[in-house]
């Protein structure tokens, strides 16, 4: 989708805040917003790019005005909300309804094994490529209102292929769970002049990793 | 949920000075409501928090640069298979399932920024800074790379190659910064002492000595 949170290229953002020695967390409910996300993921009801498609749902007046870890609290009411996991009732009022029933919650151990193991974006299965290192690509021109990690500035641009990463899920259809829809994942070279015009410098680039899907031959 | 702050700040808030006064208690809130369902351990919290404050963190990033800079048969290895190299080391997991590692050169300077989203290699550098997952950043890393660098410290030459990495996929990337001159005879815990964070995001250099500073 066309949201605020594709930000690339964009001006007017002001000057980039750096802290010296900055804190994990700046107050204890961000951790406990992290270690929430992290836990409830383990349920198997949504699965990251679904999590990260929940973060460009929230308007863009309030995307642009929330802290990272306001958008992730909000993100994980929405995603448990929708899955079931609890009723907006009982996330209103904190409490379960009565008779509701109680889970098994996974261990301590069995969190930190979970994350320590990750959640690899490949997948085992044989899919031709359709490009390879050295082709002429053209990023499509496509405008979905659901997920795409297209970015906007990318599309209808012409970049080479760098590397081939492999067999990955695709984002752009998992995110809404239609599917792994595996594919080959490419390293795309864009020459700055090519996204940016004559005011970039002709000797750099930026690199983005696209997929089949986002790309045609030329 | 229909909780709207009114602050707005186009610079990242000061938590410490400003806490948004709901945020705490609705965690709170949510968080009672999980453990009372039986979908949360608090224990599993403490855990995760634990690790991600304590364990995980740019000090892992930081052994693998030093180790590339004095091990050359490392060194390939990281630049060729970079998920595996780092396991070697023992990082892996979460957010770095994928990796890949840029080298910065003489030549080339390799910079890392997510433009959708916040994307950071986790088992190497920990949890992003808020400056990493600011819109200003976001914004103009890819537009703006030289300008971005000026602005945090860093002049390049005009001759300089600039590739910005934009982490678009689950691949996520590290940069390996170029071993600071004079350092020549530092052991490699030494090494691993001078490499920052922001050396390995790309937005600054390695520098000898550390009392220099290296931003």
């Amino acid at each position: 989708m066309n949201g605020v949170h594709d930000m690339g290229g964009m001006h007017g953002m002001g000057p980039i805040a750096r802290e010296e020695d900055e804190p994990t967390f700046h107050a204890p409910w961000e951790a406990r917003v992290l270690a929430l996300n992290l836990a409830m993921a383990a349920w198997g009801k949504w699965n990251i790019d679904a999590g990260r498609h929940q973060i460009e749902l929230i308007p863009g007046d309030q995307y642009l005005r929330m802290s990272y870890y306001e958008k992730w609290l909000t993100r994980l009411i929405e995603l448990i909300a929708r899955a079931g996991l609890a009723t907006p009732a009982e996330i209103e009022t904190g409490h379960p309804v009565p008779g509701s029933g109680k889970a098994s919650p996974l261990s301590a151990e069995g969190l930190a094994a979970l994350l320590a193991k990750g959640s690899p974006a490949t997948r085992d299965v044989t899919v031709a490529a359709r490009f390879e290192a050295g082709d002429r690509v053209r990023a499509k021109n496509i405008n979905p209102v659901g997920h795409t990690r297209l970015p906007r500035y990318a599309r209808g641009k012409l970049g080479t292929v760098e590397r081939d990463h492999g067999v990955h899920v695709f984002p752009d259809t998992r995110a809404h769970l239609l599917g792994d829809n595996p594919q080959h994942l490419y390293s795309v070279r864009f020459a700055a002049r090519e996204l940016w015009g004559d005011q970039a410098s002709p000797h750099d680039s930026v690199y983005l990793d696209l997929w089949d899907d986002h790309l045609e031959p030329v | 949920m229909n909780t709207q702050h009114q602050h707005g700040h186009s610079q990242p808030r000061d938590a410490r000075q400003e806490l948004p006064p709901d945020s705490a208690l609705r965690v709170k809130a949510l968080e009672s409501l999980l453990v009372e369902k039986g979908l949360v351990d608090p224990a599993a919290l403490d855990a995760v928090i634990e690790t991600y404050e304590h364990k995980v963190g740019p000090r892992n990033g930081a052994s693998v640069v030093a180790h590339a800079w004095v091990d050359p048969a490392y060194k390939k290895r990281l630049l060729t298979d970079a998920t595996a190299a780092i396991a070697e080391l023992g990082y892996a997991g979460r957010q770095g399932e994928h990796m890949v590692v840029v080298e910065n050169t003489p030549k080339v300077h390799n910079l890392v920024v997510c433009t959708l989203c916040s994307c950071y290699p986790w088992p190497v550098l920990g949890l992003p800074p808020v400056w990493y997952k600011s819109a200003p950043y976001r914004s103009r890393a890819v537009i703006d790379p030289r300008g971005v660098l000026r602005e945090l410290g860093l002049e390049l030459s005009e001759q300089v190659e600039v590739r910005v990495w934009d982490s678009t996929s689950e691949v996520r990337y590290l940069v390996l910064p170029e071993r600071p001159v004079g350092s020549e005879n530092m052991s490699e815990q030494a090494l691993s002492a001078l490499v920052t964070r922001d050396a390995m995001i790309g937005v600054a250099r390695v520098t000898f000595p550390k009392a220099g500073g290296g931003e």
